[in-house]
């Protein structure tokens, strides 16, 4: 059987360009295996084959990743891979996220396997684990030794179309899939009652249908004093002024928006309207107030029920848009708002 | 990005939002259920003036869980 062709991408580092002075270097082609491809190779024997390797600069990468990411698949193309390979990249923040997007892009576009490695720690890893095989590796290149076998391990299973187990037994990190499976020895009534002696006993068990784990914050203290607050609204309802004007994403917003209401005392449809897709915006569009309530709250602060209404609101849109991004949208709002003496927020969603 | 406001700002958060139980998974402490996902703070089949009655319920609703105490997740 003729060798599975295999691209392996890699950093400039690994690529053995340079360290941080070449980090800024554009994506070339080189063939055959490079670096950490050379042992990868050595690992794959005959069945699989790095035909090329594509090594690009992480910095480059990360603050140009949507045009580094085309040059990259261009390069890549130019191989007609089977496989992708990328890293691994321990825990490299950078390089992580360059391998995540790399695998990503590369599924996407080319629809094949694509597998790379990382520590579970890496940013890059909860970014991408939905969309590539992520190896769990350690968080140095002194563990290269363990996470070369590893990787190859499972490129081969993959590669010889063998059936794959649970991510705890082929190594890779859980892409939040479910299978159902036979169990032919124990029925789930048992099995569930076992769990829960274990649990009772504080013995370690696994579930079979774990939950994603959101963490928790601490609920801050009450505002005091409403007559003095000052309340600042946020939205993820997508209300922007008319036209849209920082072209706010329907879904998967890239960016959140700023918007200052010093005097407006009303929404109106002339004046404001949603970028939310998935929903119906006729309502939103004839009247915004209906999910950003400026009317009710400038006529409160009129009255004195609340101190005043913070003259700048923000806005993006909740639709598809993943956890992380909401976070970072909000870090950077919650920036913002820290240095306007804000007593409390009220964040509307759809 | 309410937990996320809220830890950033280090003031009291209340999420105003038609799907609930998204709030109460993803963590936000202060919930205020709205009314339906097209117009979370309002009623199109209502005149304008009880419309914005019912707007005007559910920011009161919504100041009422920022004046509030809360240890723990709490539905107003």
């Amino acid at each position: 059987m003729a060798a599975v062709r295999a691209v392996h991408y890699l950093n400039q580092f690994f690529g053995q360009i340079g360290g941080e002075d070449k980090a800024d270097i554009t994506p070339f082609q080189k063939d055959g295996p490079v670096g950490p491809g050379t042992a990868l190779q050595k690992a794959f024997g005959d069945e699989i084959e790095i035909v090329g390797t594509v090594i690009c600069g992480d910095t480059y990468f990360n603050e140009n990743i949507e045009t580094a990411t085309t040059e990259i698949m261009e390069l890549i193309a130019g191989y007609q891979p089977q496989m992708l390979i990328a890293g691994p990249a321990f825990n490299a923040g950078r390089y992580g996220v360059a391998c995540g997007a790399v695998c990503a892009a590369a599924a996407e576009k080319f629809a094949i396997p694509v597998i790379t490695g990382m520590y579970e720690e890496n940013p890059g890893a909860d970014l991408y684990r939905k969309q590539a095989y992520i190896v769990r590796t350690g968080d140095s290149a002194a563990k290269m030794r363990t996470a070369i076998p590893a990787m190859s391990k499972l490129a081969l299973k993959i590669a010889r179309g063998e059936e794959l187990g649970t991510p705890a037994d082929e190594g890779y990190l859980e892409q939040g899939l479910r299978f159902n499976t036979m169990h032919h020895t124990e029925r789930g009534s048992s099995r569930a009652v076992a769990m829960l002696l274990k649990k009772l006993k504080g013995e370690p068990y696994q579930s079979e249908y774990p939950m994603p784990s959101f963490s928790r914050v601490t609920p801050r203290p009450a505002i005091k004093d409403l007559k003095k607050a000052k309340i600042a609204l946020v939205t993820s309802g997508g209300i922007v002024p008319k036209g849209n004007p920082d072209r706010i994403e329907a879904s998967s917003a890239s960016h959140f928006g700023r918007y200052d209401i010093t005097g407006i005392e009303d929404l109106t449809e002339d004046t404001f309207e949603t970028a939310h897709g998935g929903y119906d915006p006729v309502y939103a569009n004839l009247d915004a107030d209906r999910v950003l309530p400026i009317d009710v709250l400038r006529q409160m602060e009129k009255e004195g029920v609340i101190g005043s209404l913070h003259n700048v609101y923000y806005a993006t849109v909740g639709n598809g848009t993943s956890v992380a991004n909401a976070q970072k949208y909000a870090h950077a709002i919650g920036l913002e708002l820290s240095e306007e003496n804000i007593d409390g927020i009220i964040l509307t969603s759809t | 990005m309410v937990k996320e406001l809220e830890e950033t700002v280090n003031v009291p958060v209340v999420h105003i939002c038609t799907i609930v139980p998204i709030s109460l998974t993803v963590g936000a402490n202060r919930i205020v259920p709205a009314v339906a996902i097209p117009h979370p703070l309002g009623n199109p089949t209502l005149q304008s003036a009880e419309e914005k009655e019912l707007r005007r319920s559910l920011v009161e609703k919504a100041l009422q869980a920022l004046t509030t105490e809360v240890n723990e997740q709490t539905q107003f």
